[in-house]
């Protein structure tokens, strides 16, 4: 059993190395049928093999394309494992949650949906709001979903700006303590968002997922 | 004559294929259009408009009616009203990459933000760099107010330099106060539309949108007669298919819904075909400006506007690297010869490093002599008729050599494109005694020369007057404008 479990999360693993989504899903339908632990296949399994992707990526051993479609097959596992975790007494562990979208007046996309499908393909809750995401409704969203991290995209140095209005909102809102805003996209910097008064920064969807890893205290099981 | 040497990528054939797919993009797939204005226009031009998707399906016949009616010479002046650039056919004019973010400062090698002071400096340095035939608004400031950046730097520009200014707006409310800026300085607006002295930028989003913000630029840009120009950035791999082929396609659709837009807004308006396009890195998720294939679809895509008889555009003499180094001297020098090659009409990125984020001073100064030997180069090898042949080969040269023939002296000049002393010729020795100084070093020595000799044309104070009255009102609405008096208080 031993043995065969390990050749399992292999298997998984290896499917993520991949970036094969359908045989992500085949062995996340079998391992629920089989009744693995599903935390075990997510955290060994699926999870290393995107914690593989990333390291050879920043090693220039792995393409951007690679990255995403090893994530999307990550995702695709965990939406099935999800399933019997749901259904059990326990219930779901609560998975750090984030809000994440681009800028008002900004509509760029690429960015910020790398950095939402690598969050959650490190088992962060996303909710992704989309592009030209006007600041009331980052507000909004804030409040009925409560996330851990609020991460504003912006391309455009024109458009980065809003990201002020943002963060007065929620001041205003009395929201500003409760989570962690992260910055992001061409323009930003780290002097950008101590300027306008966010918590982070990321260069990178790489980066994005280490620092929203780094803030939970969550350490990389990494092989 | 002599014979203008080209660059040309693709072939008449592939140029009309790229077209006509494009059009048929248009037709069938349409572009998604933000403005409410835009789409109206629009609409009343029969263009089919998907309503619930905002997206607009244009036909050929639309676009060849526009395509007509965009004039096929663009001429802007300088602010003393003399001709600067004469975009049409193969004609060149390099001006600074424009809106970076940062500033390299050499001294203390470090990228920062920049402020008033460097804008100052960066406009007067502009106005001493002979192949710069145009400014730009080159830097963002981060001293003032965020709201009020894109005019604020239009202001600095006209204040200290005289060339026309390729520039552009970040905020709607943005087009107002700098187009009373520049019809301050020509006196009416009649007179702007005859003699424009600044090009705005507008820019598509890939894939083939048309936010609320750009879309509008380009209606402004229209109905003043402020030439527009293109900038549609297709992404290869990323917001744009992964071939040049693909991305091509796409940017001439973009290019052609913004020429329909703006020609539909105000018949007869001058309009730019350009872009920034880049190679998208797989490795990094960047947008590489320095990349070959970055270069080859700027050039194709200039080949492509020229079909269509437009002036042309593009982001080209650039650099990725984020210091003075070998990089930034080959991605920049290869990139000004090609758009040289080309014939791209206006060539902006002069000083840029960091994709399009960082300028630099001594970038800069070193880019100007690129910019020099690539005018020499598209000069062509001249055939002189005069003496013939072998008048040149007597037996008195062949003998003590040709440095004082009077064939020498009457063509040296002419033909050998001299360069400052940014471009170092001594010899080791020569080099040694002057103190094994880099062309960067030479650079930062020059700058102070350039900027301090002011030669530049000096604004009337009335006409200084009336640009600090538009700033100030403004400014007075971001509570600013106390703050500027004190930093202007001559005026």
């Amino acid at each position: 059993m031993e043995k065969k479990l390990k050749g399992f999360l292999e298997e998984c693993y290896n499917a993520v190395l991949e970036g094969d989504k359908q045989k992500a899903e085949k062995l996340a339908t079998e391992a629920v049928k089989s009744g693995y632990d599903p935390y075990l296949v997510i955290e060994n399994g699926l999870v290393q093999g995107i914690e593989k992707l990333g390291e050879r990526w920043e090693q220039g051993t792995c393409f951007l394309p690679e990255l995403v479609l090893g994530a999307e097959a990550v995702k695709a596992g965990i939406s099935i494992l999800q399933e019997p975790i749901l259904k059990s007494k326990a219930g779901r562990k609560n998975l750090p949650r984030v809000i994440i979208g681009t800028i008002e007046g900004d509509i760029h996309d690429i960015g910020k949906t790398l950095v939402a499908t690598m969050l959650s393909a490190n088992g962060f809750e996303v909710i992704d709001l989309g592009v030209d995401v006007k600041s009331d409704n980052f507000v909004k969203m804030a409040k009925k979903y409560e996330p851990k991290f609020l991460c504003l995209s912006s391309l455009l140095t024109t458009t980065m700006q809003n990201e002020i209005r943002v963060i007065e909102g929620l001041k205003k809102a009395n929201l500003r303590k409760k989570l962690k805003v992260m910055v992001g996209g061409a323009p930003a910097s780290l002097s950008w968002a101590k300027e306008i008064g966010a918590d982070l920064y990321a260069e990178n969807a790489i980066s994005a997922v280490k620092v929203a890893q780094r803030e939970i205290g969550h350490e990389s099981k990494r092989k | 004559m002599n014979r203008r040497p080209k660059l040309e990528l693709l072939d008449k054939r592939r140029i009309e294929q790229i077209i006509d797919d494009a059009l048929e993009l248009l037709s069938k797939v349409g572009v998604f259009v933000e403005n409410k204005e835009g789409l109206k226009l629009l609409d009343e031009a029969g263009a089919k408009i998907d309503k619930k998707k905002k997206r607009v399906h244009i036909k050929s016949e639309l676009v060849q009616r526009c395509l007509k009616s965009a004039p096929k010479e663009i001429k802007v002046y300088d602010r003393v009203g003399r001709l600067a650039l004469d975009l049409k056919g193969y004609n060149i004019h390099f001006d600074p990459g424009s809106a970076a973010l940062w500033i390299y400062d050499l001294k203390k090698d470090k990228i920062r933000e920049p402020v008033t002071s460097d804008l100052i400096r960066f406009a007067q340095l502009t106005d001493g760099l002979k192949y710069l035939k145009a400014q730009s608004t080159a830097l963002i400031p981060s001293d003032v107010p965020k709201e009020i950046a894109d005019r604020y730097r239009l202001f600095i520009s006209l204040l200290y330099s005289s060339k026309p200014v390729v520039t552009g707006t970040f905020v709607k409310e943005g087009f107002e106060v700098m187009r009373d800026m520049l019809v301050s300085i020509r006196g009416s607006e009649d007179d702007l539309r005859r003699e424009p002295l600044a090009i705005f930028d507008c820019c598509p989003s890939p894939p083939l949108k048309w936010s609320d913000l750009t879309c509008q630029n380009l209606i402004d840009c229209a109905k003043s007669g402020i030439p527009a120009e293109l900038v549609s950035m297709p992404l290869t791999g990323a917001t744009a298919p992964v071939t040049l082929t693909g991305a091509l396609i796409q940017h001439t659709a973009e290019n052609l819904s913004g020429i329909v837009i703006h020609q539909l807004a105000q018949k007869g308006s001058p309009i730019i075909y350009g872009g920034s396009p880049a190679c998208f890195d797989m490795r990094t998720g960047t947008t590489p400006m320095g990349a070959i294939e970055t270069m080859m679809i700027d050039s194709s895509y200039n080949q492509i506007g020229k079909y269509f008889g437009l002036p042309t555009h593009a982001y080209m003499g650039l650099s990725d690297s984020k210091t003075l180094d070998y990089q930034s001297g080959l991605e920049s020098g290869i990139g000004a010869i090609l758009a040289g090659l080309s014939g791209i009409n206006v060539i902006s990125g002069p000083g840029m490093l960091d994709f399009e984020s960082c300028q630099s001073m001594e970038k800069l100064v070193i880019d100007n002599e690129i910019c020099g030997m690539a005018y020499r180069l598209i000069e062509g090898i001249a055939f002189r008729k005069e003496p013939p042949f072998l008048e040149l080969f007597k037996e008195e040269y062949l003998e003590k050599g040709f440095l004082t023939s009077p064939h020498t002296l009457k063509w040296f000049k002419e033909e050998v494109f001299f360069p400052s002393q940014v471009i170092d010729r001594f010899n080791l020795g020569e080099w040694l005694k002057k103190g094994k100084k880099t062309a960067v070093w030479r650079a930062n020595e020059l700058i102070e020369k350039i900027i301090s000799s002011k030669s530049f044309d000096e604004l009337s104070t009335e006409k200084k007057n009336e640009l600090f009255k538009i700033i100030q009102s403004d400014a007075k609405k971001y509570g600013f404008d106390q703050e500027l008096k004190k930093r202007f208080k001559s005026l």
